[in-house]
């Protein structure tokens, strides 16, 4: 039995089916999974995400979110998935810049969970300008 | 018999309740399309993360998080989420007829206006009161799920629940009562029963399986959790949603068909007296051409 990969975000579930092997942007540094891995729970940074899948390989942009790695299934949570053509430069862009100007204004206050989420914020947006612009 | 002119009005006044009626449920179902839709999609998040959370709490003591920590004593807090508007068929009753009979002794925060005002007559403790716009943003659920956080933490209230319509089908809903903090194996369960979701919370190689965690257990926990919770609040403020703008959908088309039966009934009823009417006049007109001859 091949590595089953399971993509889910609050919106819909983005994938579901056998793969070869994931790459995962996980919070100790980009990590591969190939079918047997031991069990693991990790948290994902926001990045890019590949994964093999008939000889073919497939690249996303997720955001930030969970993974849970056991020997047969990799069941990835994030709140963002979104592959290549399905990304508006623009609008990353835009959005990146929003909360860009919102953290310049707040850094003082001490509300760290808005702080966090700001961040995240700009860490999808380069996420998905960074496979945005590689792609091309 | 009721003169012509009075039933010609009734019938006006129905036909235009039966046109509001009308209108309303064409709304109630254009915005119950998206609120369902947008419930459903959640419901397989939510399973995913259930899963992943109960195969990770049975790796862990209870103690080992403020949020998973069991307390005795205390009091109990719910978050009440009902309707802002009327208009919906039983929904908000059923759902404070729940609270009454199942929680007597708890204090609330409220989303959504019905039931703030009847639960307050009822004498519950409001602590505080949130407004969620519709469709419903994620980022509306955060800062409710984070006071709930905070007040468990604080420590006065020890269990916290969530009160909701859970939306089975446009034509059913149900109104649940589900333990939210803290976190225990038999909350998650419950919560996953909710979703409506298939039992497969133990899964191969999945409970049981002592985890590895990146960056640490408890870096894991501190994201998970919270997650978890303002994932909850968000998931169940979609589910009464729909509910919602279902209820209401079907409540309307009731309304509209009972508007539109009545119309028929008066109707006839109209034509049968204006026969009446044609009648007693031909009589009396032949009768006096009688008496001419």
């Amino acid at each position: 039995m091949s590595l089953h990969l399971e993509i889910v975000t609050p919106e819909r579930t983005v994938f579901s089916g056998p793969v070869g092997n994931v790459y995962m942007p996980g919070s100790n540094g980009e990590m591969g999974v190939l079918e047997g891995h031991a069990a693991l729970i990790t948290a994902l940074e926001p990045g890019e995400l590949r994964y093999e899948q008939g000889g073919q390989i497939h690249t996303l942009a997720v955001g930030s979110g969970f993974a849970e790695i056991t020997q047969q299934r990799v069941n990835l949570l994030t709140d963002m998935a979104l592959g290549e053509d399905e990304i508006d430069e623009a609008q990353a862009e835009e959005a990146m810049k929003r909360a860009q100007e919102k953290l310049a204004k707040i850094s003082h206050s001490d509300d760290a969970e808005d702080l966090s989420h700001l961040r995240a914020t700009i860490a999808k947006s380069m996420a998905q300008l960074n496979l945005k612009r590689r792609m091309h | 018999m009721a003169n012509l002119r009075d039933i010609r009005r009734r019938i006006k006044s129905v036909k235009n309740t039966a046109q509001i009626t009308r209108a309303m449920q064409l709304v109630a179902a254009a915005k119950m399309k998206k609120a369902q839709d947008q419930a459903l999609a959640g419901r397989d998040y939510a399973e995913l993360l259930n899963k992943v959370l109960s195969n990770l709490e049975s790796n862990f003591e209870d103690d080992v998080h403020p949020l998973l920590r069991t307390r005795e004593g205390g009091k109990e807090l719910i978050l009440v989420i009902s309707t802002d508007k009327g208009l919906c068929g039983a929904l908000n009753t059923n759902l404070g007829r729940k609270i009454l009979s199942e929680k007597p002794e708890a204090d609330i925060v409220t989303v959504g206006r019905k039931l703030r005002v009847q639960l307050g007559k009822a004498k519950y403790h409001l602590v505080a009161d949130h407004e969620v716009r519709d469709p419903v943003p994620f980022s509306q659920a955060r800062p409710i799920a984070k006071q709930l956080t905070n007040l468990f933490l604080e420590g006065e209230y020890s269990r916290i629940s969530i009160a909701f319509t859970r939306f089975i089908s446009t034509l059913t809903q149900e109104p649940v009562i589900v333990p939210l903090l803290p976190i225990s194996h038999e909350s998650i369960g419950k919560v996953n029963e909710v979703e409506g979701g298939d039992d497969e919370i133990v899964e191969g190689a999945g409970a049981g399986a002592d985890y590895l965690f990146e960056p640490s257990p408890m870096g894991v926990l501190d994201a998970l959790l919270p997650l978890y919770i303002n994932f909850q609040v968000y998931q169940m403020l979609l589910e009464s949603r729909a509910s919602e703008h279902s209820a209401r959908m079907v409540a309307m088309k009731a309304a509209t068909d009972n508007a539109n039966k009545f119309i028929k009934e008066l109707t006839l009823e109209y034509n049968k007296v204006r026969q009446a009417a044609i009648t007693s006049e031909l009589l009396e007109i032949t009768t006096a051409m009688k008496a001419m001859e």
